[in-house]
């Protein structure tokens, strides 16, 4: 694939390296002149210095033939504008951008833009998951259903342990899928199973049902 | 007519005087409230510190009721975000928005964005005095 990153930083330092280790021909734009010449120095000739907005830069690199348009600099505004440049004037059939604000991801979506790639939400599910008391980790979300897949520890308090997945009243939307239990082969639970003490549970839900569900497994 | 201006440079505090003047509601939005420094003394609308690119700010600033929103920063991409989310998100009625960039400019009126690019009609303009 032809890939065209936007912005040399080290998001798109990093993402150079990785795709071009996957065998893709990557291309960087970047504006900062001594970031383009390290990044040449080091890379080879995959960084072209000038502005990833402006239709002219994006002429001059071949945007025509790319397959996929990334946009990681450190501002949304000019990741959006990139990608609908990309998309609307070049016909790029995938874009994808990196945002900051958390709450720009449904404006994005709703301007067009494939993917979105929250790197504070990011940063901060990693934190969360390493707080010990962390009840709920959100592992993946399935944006176009409006499910998300996270993990739950069932703690030995919980008013959970011992009873069947029948047992359990469930909020609409939850499916357990997965159990995860020491010295044990995953279990793909079924109404009879009985959950036991500090069970990783994998479970399918919605964003409406995350808090009920947590709140059942939990149980105090 | 109620107005949501998003920048206090010249032309955003020019104009928000202008429509003040005759009557309408002006709120003007900047992220430096030096910037207000340039709104007429006897400006009666409102001046709102924070970033029009953020959706709470819009909020605030009255962009549900409003009639009109104008993005006057010196950002041609903030101007486009802003005029994006006034138009596809809170469905104003009436946005424009300035983009110095011709081929930007040229891109998003395709789009459907009402666009302006002081960049073409200035130099137009001066091309014309030049040759008459």
């Amino acid at each position: 694939m032809y890939i065209i990153v936007v912005g040399g930083g080290r998001l798109g330092y990093y993402l150079t390296k990785a795709l071009l280790d996957e065998g893709h021909e990557v291309l960087i734009i970047e504006k900062n002149a001594t970031i383009c010449e390290n990044i040449v120095g080091e890379m080879g000739s995959v960084c072209v210095r000038g502005d990833g907005c402006e239709a002219s830069t994006l002429a001059e690199v071949g945007t025509g033939r790319a397959d996929m348009l990334i946009a990681v600099t450190g501002d949304d505004e000019d990741n959006l504008v990139a990608c609908q440049v990309a998309k609307h004037k070049f016909n790029v059939p995938r874009t994808a951008a990196r945002i900051r604000n958390p709450k720009n991801e449904t404006i994005f979506k709703k301007l067009g833009i494939d993917v979105t790639v929250s790197s504070t939400n990011i940063i901060l599910e990693r934190i969360e998951e390493e707080v010990p008391t962390h009840p709920l980790t959100h592992l993946l979300t399935i944006r176009d259903k409006g499910l998300e897949i996270v993990q739950v520890k069932i703690p030995p308090e919980s008013t959970a342990v011992g009873k069947t997945i029948k047992e359990l009243s469930l909020p609409p939307g939850s499916t357990l899928s997965l159990i995860i239990r020491k010295e044990h082969k995953p279990i793909i639970p079924k109404a009879n199973t009985i959950l036991q003490a500090e069970d990783q549970i994998i479970a399918v839900t919605t964003p409406e049902s995350e808090e009920a569900l947590r709140a059942t497994l939990r149980g105090a | 007519m109620k107005v949501v201006i998003m920048g206090c440079g010249r032309v955003g505090a020019w104009l928000a005087g202008l429509l003040d003047a005759d009557g309408h509601s002006v709120t003007i939005l900047d992220t430096d409230a030096y910037s207000f420094r340039r709104l007429p003394p006897k400006f009666g609308g409102t001046a709102l510190i924070g970033n029009g690119i953020n959706e709470e700010v819009l909020k605030k600033a009255g962009i549900e009721e409003a009639d009109a929103f104008v993005a006057v920063t010196q950002g041609d991409n903030r101007n486009v975000m802003a005029a994006q989310i006034a138009k596809h998100i809170f469905n104003v009625p009436k946005v424009i928005c300035r983009i110095y960039d011709p081929l930007r400019q040229e891109l998003y009126s395709t789009l459907g964005l009402e666009t302006i690019s002081p960049t073409t009609i200035f130099a137009q303009i001066l091309k014309e005095k030049l040759e008459s």
